[in-house]
């Protein structure tokens, strides 16, 4: 393995001084932790062989956003952008909302200090994930997002982490921490996009206290030889909604491990996911929820679609404590492949210690289905035309289901320029 | 327009037709009558290409075309169209989209301009309103969610944008209530026309009220066994299919 290490921490970004014990913690327990291998379960099927390359430092970039590729959902309200992990207060936009705080790690005064020392990494399991160790070792220009209690944020926040075209293979790291008091309502959306070849960390955690009800999203739009690494965590408490909506396209190597915390009683999590793949792309979800509490909900569906040489890893977990009665968890992961030589390999996981429960759960290699192809063919679309069609509304039906607007607008024709020119996407028909 | 001769086809190695035979010239409306099991529906699948459907003999001419060796998207840009009985639901697709995609699909291959977006959109719209739904039905996933009736208005909408020569309709009035009744007769009376014939495929003479055909047939073990005018389907309601069984199978 190459060093991840000495060039994160050769970058010049700001990083203050109240985090340098975590930053010592991290440093010593990646330096300590032993990666994954394929022989490890969980990462059976993804190979870190491609992180066995010289990294640098990333650099500071003053280009303008279109010479960079940035091609943001217009969303409403503040929005962050760092590019190669360096903020950029000229591409950031920072729109006054009276319900939230958000504001970069160096920024944070006493009282925010403390809130983030509070619940950074506090429900990462560093054990199980060590990529979570480098990122604390490097940990700088973190964003902190407060939702204040009983409070509802007027505008969705967006966070965009974005990567410039670099001559050699640059690595950075990125970190958001949500905390969601209690009562409080707001809209996120996490947005991870570049070009060429680096190698990014991202691991984001929120926070929902009791009440809350958070709608989230992680897009990860990065090049197609673009590397990720990332965790998402969340921890939900009493009462707690948490809506958090997952896109992948491509990426050399991708894994994003999602860990959901029901923590307590009566909080649901619907988790949706969805990932295109071609080439000779690789993304691996690891999903885990855990069912600590009773009378809490997971309904989660995800679905992908894997073509070329490109190879798509799905793990659901569902783990069930036995103080966890009442629980209702419903885990569907749906694949399509559209080549001979695409793989996917899925694997739900349900362990359940509770005995008053309701689980349903699938994970298939699916068909298209004929009685809609039929359909579809008996009103004059050709056969060729149709199956793009119906690939395509397999991966729309979970866009739909976003309640936010824009997003939906940003993604449509992002895939239907994914399965080609035979969806028409003309924004006026969502419009209409 | 169509000509099917001693058909027979079977599914899953079971014979449903044995030996129908059909007439229907240009601008005419023909109902096919039936009880349960005498291969009503099995004749749209039929015609429309579904898998699953062997024809064992005979001969379908369609417009001069054998209609049997077309692929079921060069059948409906010939111009023939079927209403399912049960419209398939495509969530992730919107009505709209599908809609475009299959006007499309049929004029291009006609050697018609497609339309530009607007100018569809608002023949969609008309079209929606001319069958009663709710313009919201055309953002919503195909079929996705709606009720009954609903589907079948939904595909009267899609037969009025097609604009087809032949249209079947299996079992479109079943499951429906006096309202969407009235609304899909009055866009197939309203789509009646000299080039234009119908295939209405029904196992009740009360949609034979609202649409009246020029002749009625009678369905039997995956034959027509009886012919008439529009006073047999009076007939049968009143005596029954069984007065046929008796009558002309026995």
């Amino acid at each position: 393995m190459a060093d991840l290490l000495a060039p994160q921490l050769s970058a010049e970004t700001p990083a203050p001084d109240w985090l340098e014990a975590r930053r010592l913690a991290g440093k010593a327990a990646w330096e300590s932790s032993h990666l994954p291998t394929r022989k490890t379960e969980d990462w059976k099927y993804t190979s870190l062989f491609a992180l066995k390359q010289p990294f640098t430092a990333a650099t500071e970039s003053s280009e303008s956003a279109q010479e960079i590729g940035l091609d943001l959902p217009q969303l409403s309200g503040s929005r962050l952008v760092f590019v190669n992990g360096f903020w950029r207060e000229d591409l950031s936009e920072l729109v006054p909302d009276a319900a939230i705080e958000l504001l970069r790690f160096a920024e944070a005064d006493e009282e925010q200090a403390r809130l983030i020392s509070e619940h950074l990494g506090s429900i990462v399991p560093n054990s199980k994930h060590p990529f979570s160790t480098l990122n604390d070792a490097v940990l700088s220009e973190g964003v902190f997002l407060r939702i204040l209690a009983d409070s509802k944020a007027a505008f969705p926040v967006q966070l965009v982490w974005h990567n410039s075209e670099q001559t050699d293979a640059a690595i950075n790291s990125q970190r958001l921490l949500v905390l969601a008091e209690q009562r409080s309502e707001a809209t996120v959306v996490e947005h991870f996009s570049g070009q060429g070849h680096s190698f990014t960390n991202g691991l984001s955690e929120l926070i929902l206290e009791a009440g809350a009800k958070l709608d989230h999203s992680r897009l990860h739009l990065e090049s197609a030889d673009a590397l990720h690494i990332g965790g998402l965590h969340a921890g939900l408490n009493r009462d707690a909604t948490l809506n958090s909506f997952h896109v992948a396209f491509g990426g050399k190597l991708k894994r994003v491990d999602v860990v959901i915390n029901h923590r307590g009683r009566g909080a649901h999590c619907q988790l949706d996911g969805m990932y295109l793949l071609c080439g000779q792309e690789h993304m691996d979800y690891h999903t885990c929820i855990e069912h600590a509490e009773p009378q809490c909900t997971t309904d989660e569906t995800f679905r992908g679609i894997i073509g070329d040489k490109a190879r798509g890893v799905f793990n659901g977990r569902i783990h069930i404590h036995p103080d966890a009665q009442k629980t209702r968890a419903e885990l569907s992961n749906k694949n399509l492949l559209t080549s001979s030589t695409a793989q996917v390999n899925t694997k739900p996981e349900l362990e359940i210690y509770a005995d008053d429960v309701q689980c349903a759960h699938g994970a298939t290699v699916a068909q298209l289905d004929e009685s809609m192809l039929h359909y579809l063919r008996t009103r004059g679309i050709p056969s060729d035309e149709a199956l793009i069609l119906l690939s395509y509304g397999f991966i729309n039906a979970l866009v739909e289901k976003q309640r936010l607007e824009p997003l939906r607008d940003y993604l449509k024709p992002r895939l239907a320029e994914y399965f080609g020119s035979a969806i028409s996407a003309e924004p006026d028909y969502a419009a209409s | 327009m169509l000509s099917i001769k001693d058909l027979h086809a079977e599914v899953e190695g079971k014979n449903i037709l044995n030996g129908l035979n059909l007439e229907i010239r240009a601008g005419e409306v023909h109902a096919i009558m039936g009880p349960n099991g005498s291969g009503k529906s099995t004749l749209g699948h039929v015609l429309s290409g579904r898998p699953g459907y062997e024809i064992t003999q005979g001969s379908v001419e369609f417009l001069s075309k054998d209609l049997l060796t077309l692929d079921t998207e060069e059948r409906a840009h010939l111009g023939l169209f079927l209403a399912f009985q049960y419209p398939v639901e495509i969530p992730g697709v919107s009505n709209m989209e599908f809609l475009k995609a299959s006007v499309d699909a049929v004029r291009e291959s006609q050697g018609a301009a497609t339309y530009d977006t607007v100018s569809f959109m608002r023949r969609a719209r008309e079209a929606c309103a001319a069958v009663d739904l709710d313009q919201a039905f055309l953002k919503r996933g195909v079929n996705e969610g709606f009720s009954g009736g609903e589907k079948k208005r939904n595909e009267i909408m899609q037969m009025m944008l097609l604009e087809p020569r032949l249209c079947i309709l299996d079992e479109t009035d079943s499951g429906l209530d006096i309202d969407a009744l009235r609304v899909v007769a009055s866009g197939v009376n309203g789509m009646r026309s000299e080039p234009r014939s119908f295939l209405l495929v029904t196992h009740y003479q009360r949609l034979l009220d609202y649409i009246e055909p020029d002749f009625v047939h009678v369905l039997a073990d995956g034959r027509i066994i009886k012919s008439g005018e529009k006073s047999l389907a009076l007939e049968l309601e009143e005596k029954g299919y069984s007065w046929l069984d008796e009558s002309e199978v026995a």
